[in-house]
Protein backbone atom coordinates (compact mmCIF):
# COMPACT_ATOMS: atom_id res chain seq x y z
CA UNK A 1 0.00 0.00 0.00
CA UNK A 2 2.61 2.45 1.13
CA UNK A 3 5.01 1.56 -1.79
CA UNK A 4 1.96 1.93 -4.26
CA UNK A 5 2.07 5.60 -4.21
CA UNK A 6 6.10 5.35 -3.88
CA UNK A 7 6.44 5.96 -7.31
CA UNK A 8 6.46 9.78 -8.07
CA UNK A 9 4.90 9.54 -11.46
CA UNK A 10 1.51 7.60 -10.66
CA UNK A 11 1.71 10.19 -7.81
CA UNK A 12 1.77 13.14 -9.91
CA UNK A 13 -0.75 11.48 -12.12
CA UNK A 14 -3.06 11.19 -8.85
CA UNK A 15 -1.81 14.59 -7.70
CA UNK A 16 -3.08 16.45 -10.94
CA UNK A 17 -6.61 14.81 -10.29
CA UNK A 18 -6.66 15.66 -6.37
CA UNK A 19 -5.45 18.96 -6.50
CA UNK A 20 -8.28 21.03 -7.87
CA UNK A 21 -10.94 19.46 -5.59
CA UNK A 22 -8.76 20.23 -2.45
CA UNK A 23 -8.64 24.29 -4.09
CA UNK A 24 -12.69 24.39 -4.75
CA UNK A 25 -13.53 22.39 -1.29
CA UNK A 26 -10.73 25.16 0.38
CA UNK A 27 -12.81 27.81 -1.90
CA UNK A 28 -16.02 26.41 -0.68
CA UNK A 29 -15.42 25.61 2.93
CA UNK A 30 -13.94 29.02 4.03
CA UNK A 31 -16.28 31.18 1.77
CA UNK A 32 -18.91 29.66 4.03
CA UNK A 33 -16.53 29.51 7.26
CA UNK A 34 -16.18 33.33 6.70
CA UNK A 35 -19.43 34.17 6.42
CA UNK A 36 -21.18 32.31 9.48
CA UNK A 37 -18.26 33.24 11.59
CA UNK A 38 -18.20 36.91 10.62
CA UNK A 39 -21.67 37.60 10.22
CA UNK A 40 -24.34 35.03 10.73
CA UNK A 41 -22.60 33.45 14.23
CA UNK A 42 -23.38 35.62 17.49
CA UNK A 43 -21.19 37.89 19.01
CA UNK A 44 -19.97 36.63 22.48
CA UNK A 45 -21.74 38.18 25.12
CA UNK A 46 -18.24 38.80 27.61
CA UNK A 47 -15.68 39.28 24.54
CA UNK A 48 -17.80 41.02 21.93
CA UNK A 49 -16.93 41.13 18.51
CA UNK A 50 -13.24 40.49 18.72
CA UNK A 51 -14.17 36.84 19.39
CA UNK A 52 -14.29 35.92 15.92
CA UNK A 53 -10.76 36.26 15.48
CA UNK A 54 -11.22 33.12 16.94
CA UNK A 55 -12.30 31.16 13.51
CA UNK A 56 -8.74 31.63 12.61
CA UNK A 57 -6.47 31.46 15.56
CA UNK A 58 -7.92 28.23 16.35
CA UNK A 59 -7.97 26.36 13.30
CA UNK A 60 -4.35 28.05 12.47
CA UNK A 61 -3.05 26.43 15.63
CA UNK A 62 -4.52 23.49 14.98
CA UNK A 63 -3.16 23.19 11.76
CA UNK A 64 0.21 23.94 13.51
CA UNK A 65 0.30 21.10 15.51
CA UNK A 66 -1.30 18.60 12.62
CA UNK A 67 1.51 19.75 10.43
CA UNK A 68 4.33 18.86 12.91
CA UNK A 69 2.49 15.77 13.44
CA UNK A 70 2.54 14.75 9.94
CA UNK A 71 6.04 15.94 9.22
CA UNK A 72 6.92 13.46 12.41
CA UNK A 73 4.75 10.91 10.77
CA UNK A 74 6.72 11.55 7.10
CA UNK A 75 9.99 11.71 8.50
CA UNK A 76 10.10 8.18 10.10
CA UNK A 77 8.23 6.89 6.75
CA UNK A 78 11.28 7.72 5.09
CA UNK A 79 13.46 7.24 7.48
CA UNK A 80 12.51 3.46 8.19
CA UNK A 81 10.98 2.45 4.61
CA UNK A 82 13.69 4.80 2.81
CA UNK A 83 10.08 6.14 1.25
CA UNK A 84 10.87 9.08 -1.23
CA UNK A 85 7.76 10.80 -1.13
CA UNK A 86 8.05 10.87 2.35
CA UNK A 87 10.88 12.79 2.15
CA UNK A 88 9.80 15.30 0.03
CA UNK A 89 6.05 15.56 2.05
CA UNK A 90 7.74 16.26 5.00
CA UNK A 91 10.25 18.64 3.15
CA UNK A 92 7.25 20.71 1.51
CA UNK A 93 5.26 20.46 5.08
CA UNK A 94 7.59 22.85 7.34
CA UNK A 95 6.87 26.24 5.09
CA UNK A 96 3.18 25.44 5.44
CA UNK A 97 3.53 24.76 9.18
CA UNK A 98 5.73 27.57 9.92
CA UNK A 99 3.03 30.08 8.35
CA UNK A 100 0.07 28.43 10.42
CA UNK A 101 2.31 28.75 13.50
CA UNK A 102 3.01 32.12 12.73
CA UNK A 103 -0.53 33.03 11.88
CA UNK A 104 -1.69 30.91 15.25
CA UNK A 105 0.71 33.50 17.13
CA UNK A 106 -0.11 36.27 15.14
CA UNK A 107 -3.81 36.17 15.71
CA UNK A 108 -3.10 35.16 18.66
CA UNK A 109 -1.66 38.37 19.75
CA UNK A 110 -4.27 40.66 18.14
CA UNK A 111 -6.83 38.49 20.26
CA UNK A 112 -4.67 39.30 23.69
CA UNK A 113 -4.38 43.04 23.23
CA UNK A 114 -8.27 43.35 24.09
CA UNK A 115 -9.21 40.90 25.68
CA UNK A 116 -5.70 40.12 28.11
CA UNK A 117 -4.71 43.92 27.87
CA UNK A 118 -1.20 42.86 26.82
CA UNK A 119 -0.05 41.84 23.15
CA UNK A 120 2.38 38.91 24.83
CA UNK A 121 2.72 37.03 27.75
CA UNK A 122 5.19 34.21 28.90
CA UNK A 123 2.85 31.56 29.63
CA UNK A 124 2.83 27.57 28.92
CA UNK A 125 0.87 27.68 25.90
CA UNK A 126 2.10 30.43 24.23
CA UNK A 127 6.04 29.83 24.92
CA UNK A 128 5.68 26.11 24.01
CA UNK A 129 3.54 27.64 20.46
CA UNK A 130 6.87 29.62 20.01
CA UNK A 131 8.91 26.98 20.66
CA UNK A 132 7.25 25.37 17.69
CA UNK A 133 7.95 28.37 15.58
CA UNK A 134 11.39 27.96 16.48
CA UNK A 135 11.69 24.24 15.51
CA UNK A 136 9.76 24.52 11.99
CA UNK A 137 12.76 27.33 11.37
CA UNK A 138 15.47 24.90 12.78
CA UNK A 139 14.23 22.33 10.31
CA UNK A 140 13.67 24.61 7.30
CA UNK A 141 17.57 25.74 7.92
CA UNK A 142 18.76 22.11 8.46
CA UNK A 143 17.05 20.45 5.27
CA UNK A 144 18.78 23.49 2.86
CA UNK A 145 22.06 23.41 4.75
CA UNK A 146 24.12 20.60 2.91
CA UNK A 147 25.08 20.45 -0.41
CA UNK A 148 24.15 17.04 -0.89
CA UNK A 149 19.89 17.22 -0.78
CA UNK A 150 19.70 13.61 0.55
CA UNK A 151 21.93 14.32 3.87
CA UNK A 152 19.56 17.54 4.46
CA UNK A 153 16.49 15.16 4.49
CA UNK A 154 17.87 12.88 6.58
CA UNK A 155 19.67 14.82 9.22
CA UNK A 156 16.56 17.02 9.27
CA UNK A 157 13.83 13.85 9.89
CA UNK A 158 15.97 13.17 13.02
CA UNK A 159 15.62 16.48 14.09
CA UNK A 160 11.58 16.46 13.37
CA UNK A 161 11.47 13.25 15.60
CA UNK A 162 12.87 14.82 18.60
CA UNK A 163 11.49 18.25 17.88
CA UNK A 164 8.23 15.99 18.75
CA UNK A 165 7.94 15.61 22.00
CA UNK A 166 7.00 19.50 21.73
CA UNK A 167 3.40 18.46 20.36
CA UNK A 168 2.16 16.99 23.54
CA UNK A 169 3.70 19.69 25.77
CA UNK A 170 1.84 22.35 23.84
CA UNK A 171 -1.61 20.33 23.65
CA UNK A 172 -1.71 19.53 27.44
CA UNK A 173 0.11 22.92 28.61
CA UNK A 174 -3.08 24.35 29.54
CA UNK A 175 -3.73 21.60 31.92
CA UNK A 176 -0.51 21.46 33.34
CA UNK A 177 -0.04 24.91 33.84
CA UNK A 178 -1.54 27.81 35.44
CA UNK A 179 -1.86 29.88 31.99
CA UNK A 180 -3.65 33.25 31.23
CA UNK A 181 -4.65 31.12 27.98
CA UNK A 182 -8.08 29.33 28.30
CA UNK A 183 -8.13 25.83 28.40
CA UNK A 184 -9.19 23.34 25.73
CA UNK A 185 -13.03 23.80 25.02
CA UNK A 186 -13.42 21.84 22.04
CA UNK A 187 -11.32 18.93 21.78
CA UNK A 188 -11.69 17.70 25.57
CA UNK A 189 -13.48 14.86 26.99
CA UNK A 190 -17.13 14.82 27.48
CA UNK A 191 -17.69 17.19 24.10
CA UNK A 192 -17.37 20.62 23.27
CA UNK A 193 -18.26 23.44 25.75
CA UNK A 194 -19.16 25.82 22.98
CA UNK A 195 -22.04 26.67 21.22
CA UNK A 196 -23.35 25.24 18.06
CA UNK A 197 -24.08 28.85 15.95
CA UNK A 198 -19.61 29.31 17.06
CA UNK A 199 -18.33 25.47 16.52
CA UNK A 200 -20.46 25.04 13.12
CA UNK A 201 -18.17 27.99 11.76
CA UNK A 202 -15.22 27.15 13.62
CA UNK A 203 -15.49 23.48 12.18
CA UNK A 204 -15.70 24.80 8.29
CA UNK A 205 -12.84 26.80 8.68
CA UNK A 206 -10.76 23.60 10.28
CA UNK A 207 -11.72 22.08 7.66
CA UNK A 208 -11.05 24.73 5.23
CA UNK A 209 -7.57 24.79 6.71
CA UNK A 210 -7.15 21.24 6.37
CA UNK A 211 -8.01 21.46 2.15
CA UNK A 212 -6.14 24.26 2.05
CA UNK A 213 -2.97 22.19 3.68
CA UNK A 214 -3.53 19.78 1.31
CA UNK A 215 -4.03 22.34 -1.43
CA UNK A 216 -0.30 23.41 -0.71
CA UNK A 217 1.32 20.44 -0.18
CA UNK A 218 0.61 18.70 -3.40
CA UNK A 219 1.69 22.43 -5.49
CA UNK A 220 5.11 22.27 -3.56
CA UNK A 221 5.70 18.53 -3.68
CA UNK A 222 4.74 18.79 -7.58
CA UNK A 223 7.10 21.19 -7.33
CA UNK A 224 10.00 19.49 -5.67
CA UNK A 225 9.40 16.63 -7.53
CA UNK A 226 9.87 18.74 -10.82
CA UNK A 227 12.77 20.71 -9.40
CA UNK A 228 14.92 17.30 -8.63
CA UNK A 229 14.05 15.77 -12.22
CA UNK A 230 15.63 19.33 -13.35
CA UNK A 231 18.41 18.69 -11.21
CA UNK A 232 18.56 14.69 -12.19
CA UNK A 233 18.80 16.41 -16.37
CA UNK A 234 21.35 18.99 -15.86
CA UNK A 235 23.81 17.02 -14.08
CA UNK A 236 23.09 14.41 -16.94
CA UNK A 237 23.72 16.92 -19.49
CA UNK A 238 27.34 18.02 -17.84
CA UNK A 239 27.96 14.35 -17.81
CA UNK A 240 27.59 14.53 -21.29
CA UNK A 241 29.32 17.12 -22.35
CA UNK B 1 32.19 -0.81 29.16
CA UNK B 2 35.80 -1.26 28.70
CA UNK B 3 35.61 0.98 24.88
CA UNK B 4 33.07 3.44 26.39
CA UNK B 5 36.07 4.18 29.39
CA UNK B 6 38.50 4.13 26.35
CA UNK B 7 36.83 6.80 24.17
CA UNK B 8 36.20 8.85 27.47
CA UNK B 9 40.13 9.06 27.93
CA UNK B 10 40.84 9.50 25.01
CA UNK B 11 38.72 12.34 24.47
CA UNK B 12 39.81 13.60 27.97
CA UNK B 13 43.70 13.50 26.81
CA UNK B 14 42.64 15.21 23.58
CA UNK B 15 41.36 18.29 25.45
CA UNK B 16 44.05 18.44 28.04
CA UNK B 17 46.59 18.63 25.60
CA UNK B 18 44.55 21.07 23.44
CA UNK B 19 45.19 23.10 27.36
CA UNK B 20 43.73 26.37 26.84
CA UNK B 21 41.15 25.41 24.88
CA UNK B 22 38.99 24.00 27.13
CA UNK B 23 39.55 27.21 29.34
CA UNK B 24 38.12 29.58 26.71
CA UNK B 25 34.21 28.00 27.06
CA UNK B 26 34.77 28.88 31.19
CA UNK B 27 36.49 32.60 30.19
CA UNK B 28 33.02 33.17 27.45
CA UNK B 29 30.60 32.21 30.82
CA UNK B 30 32.48 34.43 33.15
CA UNK B 31 32.92 37.45 30.60
CA UNK B 32 29.17 36.91 29.16
CA UNK B 33 28.31 37.30 32.80
CA UNK B 34 30.25 40.23 33.58
CA UNK B 35 28.32 42.10 30.93
CA UNK B 36 25.12 42.05 32.41
CA UNK B 37 26.02 44.29 35.24
CA UNK B 38 27.19 46.77 32.86
CA UNK B 39 23.70 46.45 30.55
CA UNK B 40 21.53 46.98 33.28
CA UNK B 41 23.47 49.20 35.88
CA UNK B 42 25.48 47.60 38.89
CA UNK B 43 22.05 47.77 41.17
CA UNK B 44 22.28 45.17 43.52
CA UNK B 45 18.76 44.92 44.00
CA UNK B 46 18.16 44.35 40.04
CA UNK B 47 21.25 42.54 39.68
CA UNK B 48 19.76 39.64 42.66
CA UNK B 49 16.82 39.13 41.03
CA UNK B 50 18.35 38.38 37.82
CA UNK B 51 21.59 36.29 38.66
CA UNK B 52 19.44 33.06 38.68
CA UNK B 53 18.91 34.00 34.91
CA UNK B 54 21.91 35.71 33.68
CA UNK B 55 24.25 32.58 35.08
CA UNK B 56 21.62 29.84 33.45
CA UNK B 57 21.49 31.76 30.18
CA UNK B 58 25.18 32.19 29.90
CA UNK B 59 26.19 28.25 30.96
CA UNK B 60 23.53 27.44 28.60
CA UNK B 61 25.14 29.78 25.63
CA UNK B 62 28.73 28.44 26.80
CA UNK B 63 28.54 24.73 26.65
CA UNK B 64 26.65 25.35 22.80
CA UNK B 65 29.95 26.88 22.05
CA UNK B 66 32.38 23.49 22.16
CA UNK B 67 29.64 21.50 21.11
CA UNK B 68 30.24 22.39 16.88
CA UNK B 69 33.62 20.29 17.91
CA UNK B 70 32.28 17.33 19.89
CA UNK B 71 31.71 14.93 16.66
CA UNK B 72 33.34 17.77 13.86
CA UNK B 73 37.18 17.00 14.46
CA UNK B 74 36.66 13.33 14.57
CA UNK B 75 34.52 13.31 11.74
CA UNK B 76 37.06 15.39 9.45
CA UNK B 77 40.14 13.33 9.58
CA UNK B 78 38.01 9.89 9.46
CA UNK B 79 38.25 8.62 13.04
CA UNK B 80 34.14 9.08 13.64
CA UNK B 81 33.97 6.26 10.23
CA UNK B 82 36.53 4.23 12.00
CA UNK B 83 34.51 4.37 15.33
CA UNK B 84 31.29 3.50 13.67
CA UNK B 85 33.12 0.28 12.16
CA UNK B 86 34.66 -0.92 16.06
CA UNK B 87 32.52 -3.75 17.74
CA UNK B 88 31.61 -0.65 20.10
CA UNK B 89 28.14 0.25 19.67
CA UNK B 90 28.10 3.63 17.94
CA UNK B 91 25.38 4.69 20.77
CA UNK B 92 28.38 3.68 23.61
CA UNK B 93 30.75 5.89 21.77
CA UNK B 94 28.31 9.22 21.41
CA UNK B 95 27.52 8.34 25.39
CA UNK B 96 31.37 8.34 25.81
CA UNK B 97 32.23 11.50 23.84
CA UNK B 98 29.28 13.27 25.74
CA UNK B 99 30.45 12.34 28.85
CA UNK B 100 34.02 13.67 27.95
CA UNK B 101 32.20 16.73 26.49
CA UNK B 102 30.11 17.68 29.59
CA UNK B 103 33.50 16.66 32.04
CA UNK B 104 35.36 19.57 29.86
CA UNK B 105 32.77 21.82 29.84
CA UNK B 106 29.90 21.78 31.94
CA UNK B 107 31.94 20.98 34.94
CA UNK B 108 34.17 24.22 34.80
CA UNK B 109 30.69 26.28 34.52
CA UNK B 110 29.32 24.82 38.00
CA UNK B 111 32.75 25.37 39.84
CA UNK B 112 33.02 29.09 38.06
CA UNK B 113 28.66 29.41 38.96
CA UNK B 114 28.95 30.49 42.69
CA UNK B 115 31.76 33.04 42.15
CA UNK B 116 29.66 34.76 39.36
CA UNK B 117 26.51 34.77 41.91
CA UNK B 118 28.58 36.76 44.08
CA UNK B 119 29.69 39.17 41.79
CA UNK B 120 26.18 39.40 40.40
CA UNK B 121 25.15 39.76 44.52
CA UNK B 122 22.79 36.45 44.57
CA UNK B 123 21.45 35.61 47.80
CA UNK B 124 23.17 33.34 49.18
CA UNK B 125 20.72 31.15 50.12
CA UNK B 126 20.34 30.19 46.37
CA UNK B 127 23.94 29.05 46.18
CA UNK B 128 23.57 25.33 46.90
CA UNK B 129 20.32 25.07 44.72
CA UNK B 130 22.43 26.91 41.60
CA UNK B 131 24.51 24.18 42.03
CA UNK B 132 22.44 21.62 42.34
CA UNK B 133 20.26 23.01 39.30
CA UNK B 134 23.29 23.20 36.88
CA UNK B 135 24.84 19.74 38.06
CA UNK B 136 20.95 18.45 37.04
CA UNK B 137 21.14 20.86 34.01
CA UNK B 138 24.16 20.89 32.21
CA UNK B 139 24.07 16.98 31.52
CA UNK B 140 21.00 17.39 29.64
CA UNK B 141 22.48 20.20 27.82
CA UNK B 142 25.74 18.07 27.26
CA UNK B 143 23.33 15.29 26.05
CA UNK B 144 20.52 17.69 23.62
CA UNK B 145 23.33 19.20 22.47
CA UNK B 146 25.52 15.82 21.14
CA UNK B 147 22.26 15.45 18.98
CA UNK B 148 22.60 19.03 17.47
CA UNK B 149 26.18 18.13 16.62
CA UNK B 150 25.28 15.08 14.95
CA UNK B 151 23.09 16.42 13.30
CA UNK B 152 24.97 19.59 11.23
CA UNK B 153 27.98 17.31 10.79
CA UNK B 154 28.99 18.22 6.90
CA UNK B 155 26.38 21.14 6.67
CA UNK B 156 27.16 24.52 5.78
CA UNK B 157 27.50 27.36 8.38
CA UNK B 158 27.28 24.61 10.98
CA UNK B 159 27.66 26.68 14.04
CA UNK B 160 24.78 29.09 13.56
CA UNK B 161 22.83 26.44 12.59
CA UNK B 162 23.52 24.14 15.65
CA UNK B 163 22.52 27.31 18.25
CA UNK B 164 18.95 27.52 15.94
CA UNK B 165 18.27 23.49 16.60
CA UNK B 166 19.42 23.36 20.16
CA UNK B 167 18.40 26.69 22.05
CA UNK B 168 14.73 25.76 21.71
CA UNK B 169 14.90 22.59 23.04
CA UNK B 170 16.92 23.97 25.74
CA UNK B 171 14.33 26.16 27.10
CA UNK B 172 12.91 23.81 29.73
CA UNK B 173 16.10 23.17 31.54
CA UNK B 174 16.00 27.17 31.67
CA UNK B 175 12.79 27.40 32.62
CA UNK B 176 13.24 24.70 35.65
CA UNK B 177 16.58 25.40 36.41
CA UNK B 178 15.94 29.17 37.23
CA UNK B 179 12.30 28.23 39.16
CA UNK B 180 13.92 26.28 41.45
CA UNK B 181 17.11 28.45 42.15
CA UNK B 182 14.14 31.46 42.65
CA UNK B 183 11.77 29.09 44.64
CA UNK B 184 14.89 28.38 47.70
CA UNK B 185 15.44 32.08 46.91
CA UNK B 186 12.17 33.46 47.99
CA UNK B 187 12.02 30.97 50.57
CA UNK B 188 9.51 27.95 49.32
CA UNK B 189 10.65 24.35 48.83
CA UNK B 190 11.97 23.72 44.95
CA UNK B 191 11.40 19.53 44.97
CA UNK B 192 9.06 19.86 42.18
CA UNK B 193 11.34 21.65 39.69
CA UNK B 194 14.31 19.51 40.72
CA UNK B 195 12.49 16.75 39.93
CA UNK B 196 11.53 17.81 36.66
CA UNK B 197 15.04 18.89 35.95
CA UNK B 198 15.94 15.52 37.24
CA UNK B 199 13.45 13.68 34.95
CA UNK B 200 14.24 15.45 31.80
CA UNK B 201 17.42 14.34 32.29
CA UNK B 202 16.45 10.65 32.28
CA UNK B 203 14.33 11.32 29.16
CA UNK B 204 17.39 12.54 27.41
CA UNK B 205 20.05 10.32 28.90
CA UNK B 206 17.28 7.66 27.66
CA UNK B 207 16.93 9.29 24.14
CA UNK B 208 19.37 11.30 22.84
CA UNK B 209 22.43 8.90 22.73
CA UNK B 210 20.14 7.11 19.89
CA UNK B 211 19.32 10.07 18.48
CA UNK B 212 22.89 11.44 17.72
CA UNK B 213 24.46 8.10 16.79
CA UNK B 214 21.56 8.14 14.40
CA UNK B 215 22.85 11.82 13.04
CA UNK B 216 26.33 10.00 13.10
CA UNK B 217 25.45 7.41 11.20
CA UNK B 218 23.56 9.53 8.18
CA UNK B 219 26.40 11.68 8.52
CA UNK B 220 29.22 9.23 7.57
CA UNK B 221 27.23 6.69 5.51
Amino acid sequence: MLHRFANPTRFLRIASVVQPWMAWSTVLLGGAGLYLGLFSSPADYQQGNSVRIMYVHVPAAWMAMFCYSSMAIAAAVGLIWKHPLADVAAKATAPIGACFTFLSLFTGSLWGKPMWGTWWVWDARLTSMLVLLFLYLGYIALVNAFDDPTRGTRASSILVLVGFINVPIIKFSVDWWNTLHQPASVMKMGGPSIDASMLWPLLLMALAFTTYYLWVLLIRIRAEIIGNKIRIARLKQVQIT
Amino acid sequence: MNGFMAILKRDLHLASRQGMDNMMVVMFFVIAVVLFPFGVGPEPNILARIAAGVIMVAALLASMLSLERLFQTDYEDGSLELLSLSPIALEVVVLAKITAHWLTTGLPLIIAAPLLAVLLNMNSEGFPMLIVALLLGTPSLSLIGAVGAALILGSRRGGVLLALLILPLYIPVLIFGVSAIDAVIGGFEANAQLLILGGFLMGAFALCPWAAAAGVRQAIE
